[in-house]
């Protein structure tokens, strides 16, 4: 689950680590009251207003803007929130629709008094899958996009694993401030700010923490600039607070819903759509649209337990994007007995009535035959298969 | 000889008077797996599907000889009771449980490497060696005994893949489900290891998934043994668009490398028989041995 900058700053704040101070702002005139606390609290003259979205490179399409007077604090204000914001990360990139913003963080100015003065660094945390520890991985190349630097001057991105019994210990946050070239108190306050960063990080069950810029001020203090903030969505049981910052605008409206539904789903913008159970057989099913000439319209992976409703749910959400020119359904029945999914099938193509697409179901597993006569006997057109070769064959036939 | 498990394991379910373990118990009673018990705190000493019910997996140990555990605990116990399991003497801990946090597998994993003892899953089906035992919950009667084994990430595909080899004549020597979470107990390298240096197998198939690098280490595993057993693989998610996680929360594209595309291009100059298609699995594999 993805925090916005101004939730993951929260977070980290609430562990104690240094950040930009800002407030949340949703209209032009909560962001001019916003900009006046945080004159008043912070002696900041001027502000950074931040557009926030779930995407990243957000000043490359407009969404961060400096204010050095209310006059521009108002313009930039107005100009940011509603619009819709492209980034290299929104859908279809630069070129794509964007996303809407709906509010923006007016944010205390860092750099002064003496930008020039300021150093920006790269420090991030994620689990590494390979090592199966927690890894710190820094830079001194902050404020970039740290791809570009890991590939064009590998040699100034460092890394440093936390063992998992003992956790983060002194020397490795000393190792850290070190490299990154710090002396004296802004070589203590990095050292303070990586234990508490990492502390954040397993306190909140966090699965990625990207702090770019992380900011050495003139006057020596280390703060995070920006947090780009990802939480282990397991892990949130042990976090409801953290679980009701979950912002379900930043996210697809259909695949929302079908989660409601307990089914697991991905728009994708092919042609045909598929409903299958398991996520390894979902993927595959996508492949095998793709190699017989479709292009999958979403992953979708009904679990373990497809009944009736949840297939008519399904295929609802299918069926709902003008996209699709036809549907595989791909069951492979185990604990799921394949009768039942097909009269689910039959059911739903009858509740929903007019389905003008052509419809494959392809029923393997427990009770196979039996499906195939419910399917083949209901009248409905809808082509069946038992052999995954067989459905292929089929989706050839009429994508074609 | 058989791989992890066989009709000789005596295997306890924790999470026995669950809803989904006692299910599952009970398949795999029917299917004539050795279950000699099961463990629920508090529920010591009670019967359930006619099996003994201890009170820790160490009292499973003691009393039933227990050396092969199958775990169905919620995803916020299920981390304690892999250790528990390992430190009882347990030597095959396959753990079912599907979503327990990230955080708690990297202090499982550091924990149990003390211990002689091997973890499968989680988040996995489990593992079948066919007319001899079966830990998990996969659909029994698909899996034939024969002399193939697999390896997978993924529940259903392994069910699919099984069913095209038994369609092609073949048959399943083992059948381990390695899990598809980012951190699991035995990655491919490891389970296609066992199956390599079983004298019961005679080719495998290895299916894994976008995302990490598994595939690519167990490739150059395979290539760095002589391999004398064919291997057919396959990778789910050659459409799959980076950045989004498909179903399993380790199933997701982050570098150039853990794309399906680089993962079969590594595989295929390893010498593995790369199918593009999921349906061409046991026509490819009746290739391979030559058939």
């Amino acid at each position: 689950m993805n925090l916005h900058e101004y939730q993951g700053k929260e977070l980290l704040a609430s562990y104690g680590v240094a950040i930009q101070r800002g407030k949340i702002a949703h209209t032009v005139e909560e962001a001019v009251q916003a900009f006046k606390d945080i004159q008043s609290e912070t002696g900041s003259e001027m502000a950074v207003v931040k557009a926030q979205i779930h995407a990243g490179g957000r000043g490359k399409g407009g969404g961060v803007k400096l204010a050095k007077n209310m006059d521009e604090l108002k313009e930039h204000a107005g100009n940011i929130l509603g619009m819709m914001l492209k980034t290299p990360q929104t859908p279809g990139g630069m070129d794509g629709a964007g996303k809407l913003v709906r509010k923006i963080l007016v944010a205390e100015d860092t750099y002064a008094p003496d930008f020039d003065a300021c150093k920006e660094y790269y420090i991030s945390i994620l689990m590494d899958r390979g090592m199966k520890q927690n890894v710190i991985i820094y830079s001194t190349e902050g404020g970039m996009d740290i791809e570009a630097v890991a590939e064009e001057t590998p040699e100034l991105v460092h890394k440093e694993y936390i063992d998992p019994h003992l956790g983060l210990l002194g020397f490795q946050s000393r190792k850290i401030a070190f490299n990154l070239g710090l002396e004296g108190k802004a070589f203590k306050e990095m050292t303070k700010f990586i234990a508490k960063l990492y502390a954040a990080f397993v306190g909140s069950d966090a699965s990625l923490f990207e702090i770019n810029p992380c900011l050495h001020t003139a006057d020596d203090r280390i703060l995070a600039v920006d947090s780009k903030v990802s939480l282990d969505e397991n892990a949130l049981f042990r976090h409801p607070e953290l679980a009701e910052l979950r912002d379900t605008d930043e996210e697809d409206p259909t695949e929302v819903e079908a989660q409601s539904y307990g089914l697991n789903f991905v728009n994708l913008d092919g042609n045909v759509g598929c409903m299958v159970n398991g996520a390894g057989l979902a993927m595959a099913t996508m492949d095998i649209i793709k190699l017989s000439g479709g292009s999958p319209a979403n992953f979708l992976d009904v679990g373990g337990t497809a009944d009736a409703a949840r297939v008519e749910q399904a295929f609802r959400i299918i069926l709902r994007d003008e996209n699709v020119k036809a549907i595989l359904i791909n069951i492979f029945g185990g604990i799921v007995r394949c009768d039942r999914v097909a009269q689910g099938v039959v059911d739903a193509y009858k509740n929903i009535g007019d389905i003008n697409v052509p419809i494959i179901v392809r029923l393997q597993g427990t009770n196979a035959d039996i499906a195939k006569t419910i399917i083949d006997e209901s009248g409905l057109e809808v082509h069946s298969a038992i052999l995954l070769k067989e459905a292929a064959d089929l989706v050839k036939k009429v994508v074609a | 000889m058989s791989v992890l498990v066989n009709k000789d394991s005596k295997i306890i379910v924790q999470g026995f008077t669950g809803k989904e373990g006692g299910f599952h118990a009970g398949q795999m009673i029917d299917y004539g797996t050795n279950v000699v018990g099961g463990v629920t705190p508090g529920k010591g000493g009670q019967e359930h599907l006619g099996k003994p019910v201890f009170n820790s997996v160490d009292e499973a140990v003691q009393k039933a000889g227990a050396d092969t555990s199958i775990i169905f605990v919620p995803p916020r116990f299920a981390g304690d009771a892999v250790m528990e399991a390992a430190e009882a003497g347990i030597k095959v801990i396959i753990c079912i449980t599907e979503g327990i946090p990230v955080q708690d597998m990297v202090k499982v994993k550091a924990y149990i490497e003390k211990f002689d003892c091997t973890l499968i899953g989680p988040n996995c089906p489990g593992v079948i060696t066919p007319e001899e035992a079966k830990v998990g919950i996969m659909p029994g009667f698909v899996f034939k005994k024969g002399r193939i084994g697999i390896v997978s990430k993924s529940g259903t595909l392994t069910y699919e893949a099984a069913d095209q080899i038994v369609k092609a004549g073949l048959g399943i020597s083992t059948a381990i489900g390695i899990g598809g979470d980012p951190i699991v107990g035995t990655p491919t390298r490891e389970a296609v290891k066992l199956l390599m240096e079983d004298p019961e197998t005679d080719a495998i198939v290895m299916i894994g998934e976008i995302g990490g690098n598994y595939e690519a280490l167990a490739a150059e595993y395979i290539s760095s043994t002589g391999n004398k057993k064919p291997v057919v693989g396959f990778i789910a998610g050659q459409t799959a668009p980076a950045g989004r996680t498909m179903g399993h929360a380790g199933a997701i594209v982050g570098g150039e490398d853990d794309t399906a595309e680089a993962k079969m291009r590594i595989m295929g100059e390893h010498g593995i028989h790369v199918v593009q298609s999921p349906a061409e699995i046991g026509e490819t594999m009746l290739k391979a041995l030559g058939k």
